[in-house]
C-alpha cells in the first residue's frame, strides 16, 4: 500500500508529540562541583542544591579541594570570609590593611552578623536540609587522599568517587555548575 | 486593602526569612498536604514573589493568587499532586 504525504506528516506529529511528552517527563537533574572552602563560597552550592531538590529535581554537588571544607565536621563551623585580596568586601579595605592579623576574623564576624540579621540558615543547617531532602553529597577521593581526611571526618551520609564517577552524573544532567 | 478570596487549609508563616527557606518551607507544608488544598504561604522576602511563582510552575502546583498587603506577600497555592 503506498503511504500518502499526508500519512507521512500524521505519524511526524504524532512522534513529536510522543517526544514532547517524554522530555517533558524525564526527571531533571543538576550536577555542583563545589571547589572552595570559604564561608562565602559554601553557600550557593548548598543553596542551589535544597532549592532544587525542593523543585523535584534531582541534585548531586561534588566536594573537591578546599570545597572539601564544606562537609568536613571539623571545619564547616568555622568556615570564613577572606579579607585579603577581596575587593567586595561590604567594607572596602586596603590589602594592606587586610593582611594584618585578626582581619580575617573580623570579616567573618561581620558578614555572619549580617546574615544572622536577615536570617540566612547556617550552612550545617542547609546541609543537614540537603541530606534530608536527598541531595546526594559527594567526596572527592584525591582530595581527601591528598590531604589526609578520613571519611569519618565527614558528616554523614556522604559518597566518595572520583572523576570519572562524577563525569558519568553529570554527563545525564541538565545542570552543570561549577562554584 | 485587598480582599481575601481564597479560603486556605494551612497556613505557613515563613516572614522575615530569606531565600531559600519559603521555598523549602513550602515544598514540606504542601508534601504534607492532601490534593485539593490551599496552602497560605506569608513571606516578607520581596525574592519569593519570583520564587514561588518558578517553584509552582515547575513543580506543577497551582499559585492561585498572590496578595501583597504592607510588607507581606500571602501566597495562596493549591496541590494539584
Amino acid at each position: 500500500m503506498p503511504v500518502s504525504e499526508q500519512d507521512v506528516k500524521l505519524i511526524e506529529k504524532i512522534v513529536e508529540e510522543k517526544l514532547k511528552k517524554l522530555l517533558a517527563e524525564k526527571q531533571k537533574r543538576m550536577a555542583i562541583i563545589a571547589s572552595k572552602g570559604t564561608l562565602d563560597m559554601a553557600y550557593p552550592p548548598l543553596i542551589l542544591a535544597t532549592t532544587a531538590a525542593a523543585m523535584d529535581i534531582e541534585c548531586s554537588i561534588f566536594f573537591t579541594f578546599y570545597g572539601l571544607d564544606i562537609i568536613n565536621k571539623k571545619k564547616n563551623k568555622n568556615l570564613k570570609v577572606p579579607s585579603l585580596a577581596n575587593p567586595a568586601m561590604p567594607v572596602p579595605m586596603p590589602n594592606i590593611i587586610g593582611a594584618l592579623p585578626g582581619m580575617t576574623a573580623m570579616a567573618t564576624r561581620m558578614m555572619k552578623g549580617w546574615m544572622k540579621k536577615v536570617n540566612v540558615p547556617l550552612i550545617t543547617d542547609l546541609l543537614d536540609i540537603a541530606v534530608e531532602t536527598g541531595v546526594k553529597l559527594v567526596a572527592c577521593q584525591m582530595t581527601m587522599d591528598v590531604m589526609g581526611i578520613k571519611k569519618d571526618d565527614l558528616i554523614e551520609g556522604v559518597e566518595v568517587c572520583g572523576a570519572a564517577g562524577f563525569l558519568e552524573y553529570a554527563s545525564n544532567a541538565d545542570i552543570t555548575l561549577f562554584v | 486593602m485587598e480582599k481575601k478570596s481564597f479560603k486556605a487549609d494551612h497556613v505557613l508563616d515563613c516572614r522575615k526569612m530569606s531565600c531559600p527557606v519559603p521555598v523549602l518551607k513550602t515544598k514540606n507544608a504542601m508534601s504534607k498536604m492532601e490534593t485539593g488544598e490551599v496552602l497560605e504561604m506569608i513571606a516578607t522576602d520581596p525574592g519569593s514573589l519570583k520564587d514561588i511563582e518558578a517553584w509552582a510552575k515547575h513543580t506543577g502546583q497551582e499559585l492561585l493568587e498572590v496578595v501583597h498587603e504592607d510588607s507581606n506577600y500571602r501566597f495562596y497555592i493549591k496541590k494539584l499532586k
